[in-house]
């Protein structure tokens, strides 16, 4: 336990400077450069006018949906991980548990694309 | 007090020495990434790029550095102001920190962990948090639309180079990215796993955001995409962090592909040769395709990007994991 500590030490001590770094460089900046605010400087990108409403409205139901089969597939590639480095000592059995559970997904794959998830007109 | 310095002090500072000799050399090559970019792309062009900063315009980055860093930070009124600002920090310091597990040569490396290859992909696919809290804050429709096409491309393409890491760990048995470069002393992992690599290659430009699928800054529609309200070192963070991102994802493709910092050839002129500069030789080499795909390839349309992402990669990638575990166990190749 000790030693895994003392391993992962470094990246500790890393994200901390690289943390540093960036308060750093934003606040001098901050600090350095003349700050003039006014009203229209602070009004949102428009093309030359106030925005009607608020930019956190709706959106298309499709982002959510990439969202969502981004988790099915991306635990599928967690499972797969671990799998892979195993792979020398699980042997046959191993292999061909892990074709099983892939042709499941692949199952869920085809009737997903089937069904028009995968389509952006 | 001896103790103490023996124990705790005299390592905490070759730690912090050894993360400065990571962090100037990465902070001066993006810097100088983006000259280069204009350099190749003007040459590619048959223009001379800039040329008036300093001596072949080697002083432009610094003075592009200088210009943003002396500019006025707007926060717009209507913004999330501690988001606003904490989403470009969280680009820059994602982008710095997987350097950590980054071997530049045969034990050069800051940290040695088992799971290298998971804590890169870890800290890569949280790059999509910079994107979303900087499209969410700024409360603009520019970039919150950006921001929102920006991750769903960056999380589609996440899944491919899943799997084709997936196919690579096969054939290494080992997270570790010192074993992974060292089980391609016979044969770099770019000739038999070709397709992959090539899938690889892509599956970065689509994650970096860069052309031909940089739709989030796709000018005519959406100005800039998600940093559209950012100014000053605000800005400034999300670029160096883009191009630090750049970097990381060649070295990767160096390390899982290309044979890390190994010679082309075991044999004496190459291995003269010391393994960092094969290492840095081969990241500019992905680097500079990076920057030839961008002046060679008209942009992507946002239906097509996703087509190939979830219906060529995604299926191809799958398959192609099938195959090598089953030619691994078919001719006995597995590594023990």
């Amino acid at each position: 336990m000790q030693e895994l500590l003392v391993q992962y030490l470094p990246i500790l001590i890393f994200l901390g400077i690289a943390v540093g770094l960036a308060v750093l460089m934003v606040a001098a900046s901050l600090i350095v450069a003349q700050q003039k605010p006014d009203r229209e400087k602070l009004s949102p990108y428009e093309c030359g006018f106030d925005p009607f409403e608020d930019a956190r409205g709706r959106f298309d139901v499709r982002f959510y949906l990439v969202a969502i089969l981004f988790i099915i597939f991306d635990l599928e590639v967690a499972f797969l991980f671990p799998w892979a480095v195993a792979f020398g000592d699980i042997g046959a059995l191993g292999l061909w548990s892990m074709m099983v559970f892939l042709a499941v997904l692949t199952i869920g794959f085809v009737y997903e694309w089937k069904k028009g998830a995968l389509e952006w007109e | 007090m001896a103790e103490l310095w023996s124990i705790y002090l005299w390592p905490g500072a070759i730690i912090v020495a050894k993360i400065v000799a990571i962090l100037v050399p990465l902070l001066l090559a993006v810097a100088y990434l983006t000259l280069a970019e204009r350099k190749v792309i003007a040459a590619m062009q048959l223009r001379k790029g800039p040329n008036v900063v300093g001596w072949f315009g080697l002083l432009q980055p610094v003075a592009d550095g200088l210009k943003l860093f002396v500019k006025e930070t707007v926060i717009p009124t209507g913004a999330n102001k501690v988001v606003f600002v904490l989403a470009p920090m969280v680009t820059f310091v994602l982008a710095l920190v997987a350097w950590a597990v980054i071997p530049f040569d045969e034990g050069m490396v800051l940290a040695d962990i088992n799971v290298g290859v998971l804590y890169l992909f870890a800290i890569s696919s949280m790059g999509v948090y910079g994107v979303i809290m900087a499209g969410w804050a700024s409360n603009s429709k520019y970039a919150f639309l950006g921001a929102l096409r920006s991750a769903a491309q960056m999380v589609s393409y996440e899944i491919s180079m899943g799997f084709v890491i997936v196919t690579v760990l096969l054939c290494v048995g080992s997270l570790n990215l010192t074993k992974v470069v060292m089980a391609q002393q016979n044969v770099w992992f770019a000739v038999p796993l070709l397709p992959m690599f090539v899938i690889f290659f892509v599956s970065t430009l689509a994650e970096t955001n860069r052309s031909p699928f940089d739709l989030p800054e796709a000018e005519a529609e959406l100005v800039s995409g998600y940093n559209v309200e950012y100014s000053s070192m605000t800005f400034a963070l999300f670029f160096l962090g883009e191009y630090a991102n750049m970097i990381l994802m060649s070295a990767l493709t160096t390390i899982l592909f290309l044979g890390g910092w190994l010679a082309p050839f075991g044999f004496a002129p190459f291995t003269w040769v010391p393994g960092p500069i094969w290492f840095a030789a081969k990241i500019s080499f992905v680097l500079f395709l990076f920057l030839w795909v961008r002046a060679t390839f008209p942009r992507y349309r946002y239906d097509q990007l996703m087509r190939l992402g979830w219906k060529v990669f995604l299926p191809l990638s799958l398959l192609w994991v099938v195959v090598t575990a089953i030619a691994l166990v078919a001719f006995g190749w597995v590594p023990q």
